[in-house]
């Protein structure tokens, strides 16, 4: 089969929509990810037994649960129980969500690693929990932390394409629209490979920068 | 110390410290086995003794970054782990070591500054969002105290461009500017190049000249150590093994154990 580059340009405007609701989704499941799996994290530290042995079980399942099954889940299971999301939420919940078990991990990872003595000098200055945690904590862990959760947001853009499977019309989708009504699958196919590429390396170097920049102010 | 700078130093009358059968364990490791001794108001003691004789503990239970596992300390007339309540003593809440706690302020071997916030903004933290102090009040002690340890040029710095003995310096800033009545001070200067140690060790010793702090002073520098303490506690396995004026327990130990280890601590 030749590259038909009239056809190629016929469908370009069409997957570029599709690209931008790829994206659209990425970042609304990446705010609630990063927001979500701090919020996990905070709670997986209460003295509660109850809440973080809670926190831990539901975290540990959607973690270890495929996104498909997920987004099933909430796409065409919670309807029966008269919860109804649309397409495109229901992928940008599901995306958030799931990935948040895995920044709960990394914003773990960040709280313990700022030393031991921050906690120590907080307590010597009388410093409340609360503010030890907004004021000294926080800020450090986040900003070592910042780098992977920007791989994150890269890892999160590949699985977006798993949102086909609600019928959110992000690029895979309609590229493959396109080639089931025209036949033709290697243009479509192909431009969806390439923009994946020319998204993920941009925001690579994006993450890169960001990463030597909070090196540099260490 | 001019005396535009000693006002930046905590005054008032210091309370007492007491220990009373106070035992700390680590598991099965008993570094304190019903400990007792006392500290005058205003007094200031340095504790020495091999590594591994409960020295740090001391200091930490006082901090409240250990919790005794029995006994009593004492703070002035209020004990520091336990409360009154309908004329028991119950085990403290977290209210009551907030009380107690501001009477109390250390200095760490590491410094421990914040390196997300400024050495300003290291300064200002506590009294602002612990004793209530405005902004402005804030930065005008902090500023008083940055002057005092002679770094008034180094507000805006980040405390990681500074160096340890700079660190250090602003460390016991910050825990000045909480107006402590107690000062733990846990081997300050084990962690300083060799070259700033001195410059350090003479700046405490006129804070604890010009102020009334009931100092605590833990330190393998005997020369600091007699400089800065009323008296000295040999330390060894949790026990006081001797105790007296810097003087008499530099010059004429009476006791094996001290001779051995001043003699092991000059060698090196
Ligand atoms: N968090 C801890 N967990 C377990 N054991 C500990 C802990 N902290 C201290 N210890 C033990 O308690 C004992 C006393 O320790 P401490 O730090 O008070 O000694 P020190 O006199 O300050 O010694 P050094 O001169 O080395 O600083 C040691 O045997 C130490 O191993
Ligand atoms: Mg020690």
């Amino acid at each position: 089969m030749e590259w038909d580059w009239h056809y190629t340009g016929d469908i370009l405007p069409d997957l570029l929509d599709g690209l931008r609701v790829t994206v659209t989704a990425t970042l609304l499941g990446y705010v609630i990810a990063v927001l979500l799996g701090l919020v996990w994290t905070l709670l997986r530290r209460t003295p509660s037994a109850v809440v973080n042995q809670t926190v831990r079980w539901v975290t540990e399942f959607v973690r270890s649960t495929p996104l498909l099954v997920q987004l099933f889940f909430l796409y065409y299971v919670l309807p029966t129980w008269g919860i109804t999301l649309g397409p495109l939420t229901a992928g940008v919940i599901g995306l958030g969500l799931h990935y948040s078990t895995y920044t709960a991990e990394v914003y773990r990872g960040g709280i313990d690693d700022v030393p031991r003595g921050q906690w120590e000098a907080a307590v010597a200055l009388n410093l409340p929990r609360s503010r030890t945690w907004l004021d000294v904590i926080l800020p450090q862990a986040i900003r070592r932390v910042v780098p992977t959760l920007g791989n994150y947001l890269i890892a999160m853009f590949k699985d977006s394409p798993l949102l086909l499977g609600i019928n959110v019309a992000e690029l895979l989708n309609t590229a493959y629209t396109t080639g089931t009504h025209t036949l033709r699958f290697l243009e479509p196919i192909t431009l969806v490979g390439v923009l994946f590429v020319l998204v993920s390396v941009v925001s690579s170097v994006l993450v890169r920068r960001l990463e030597r920049r909070s090196h540099a102010t260490d | 110390m001019p005396p535009t700078e000693k006002k930046a130093l905590p005054a008032g009358q210091a309370p007492g410290l007491k220990f009373e059968k106070v035992v700390k364990r680590f598991g099965a490791n008993a570094v304190l086995r019903e400990l007792d001794f006392a500290v005058a108001p205003g007094e200031r003691v340095t504790l020495i003794g091999p590594s591994g004789s409960g020295k740090t503990t001391i200091l930490r239970l006082l901090m409240t970054l250990e919790r005794p596992d029995g006994g009593l300390i004492w703070i002035g007339d209020d004990t520091l782990w336990h409360r009154e309540r309908g004329g028991k003593r119950v085990p403290a809440n977290q209210k009551h070591l907030h009380e107690m706690r501001k009477q109390v302020g250390m200095v760490f071997q590491q410094f421990n500054l914040f390196p997300n916030m400024s050495v300003l903004r290291n300064l200002t933290e506590a009294p602002v969002r612990v004793l209530g102090l405005s902004r402005d009040e804030a930065v005008e002690r902090a500023t008083s105290l940055l002057d005092l340890v002679g770094l008034a040029d180094k507000a805006d710095a980040h405390p990681t461009r500074l160096s340890g003995g700079q660190q250090q310096r602003v460390a016991i800033a910050r825990a000045l500017a909480m107006q402590p009545k107690v000062l733990l001070l846990d081997e300050v200067t084990s962690a300083l190049d060799p070259e700033l140690v001195v410059g350090v060790q003479d700046l405490l010793r006129d804070i604890a000249r010009e102020s009334d702090l009931t100092l605590l002073c833990v330190t393998h520098e005997m020369r600091f150590a007699r400089d800065i303490s009323d008296r000295v506690l040999m330390f060894d396995q949790g026990q006081i093994v001797e105790q007296g004026p810097p003087d008499q327990i530099f010059n004429e130990p009476t006791e094996q154990r001290t001779r051995d280890f001043l003699q092991a601590v000059l060698a090196t």
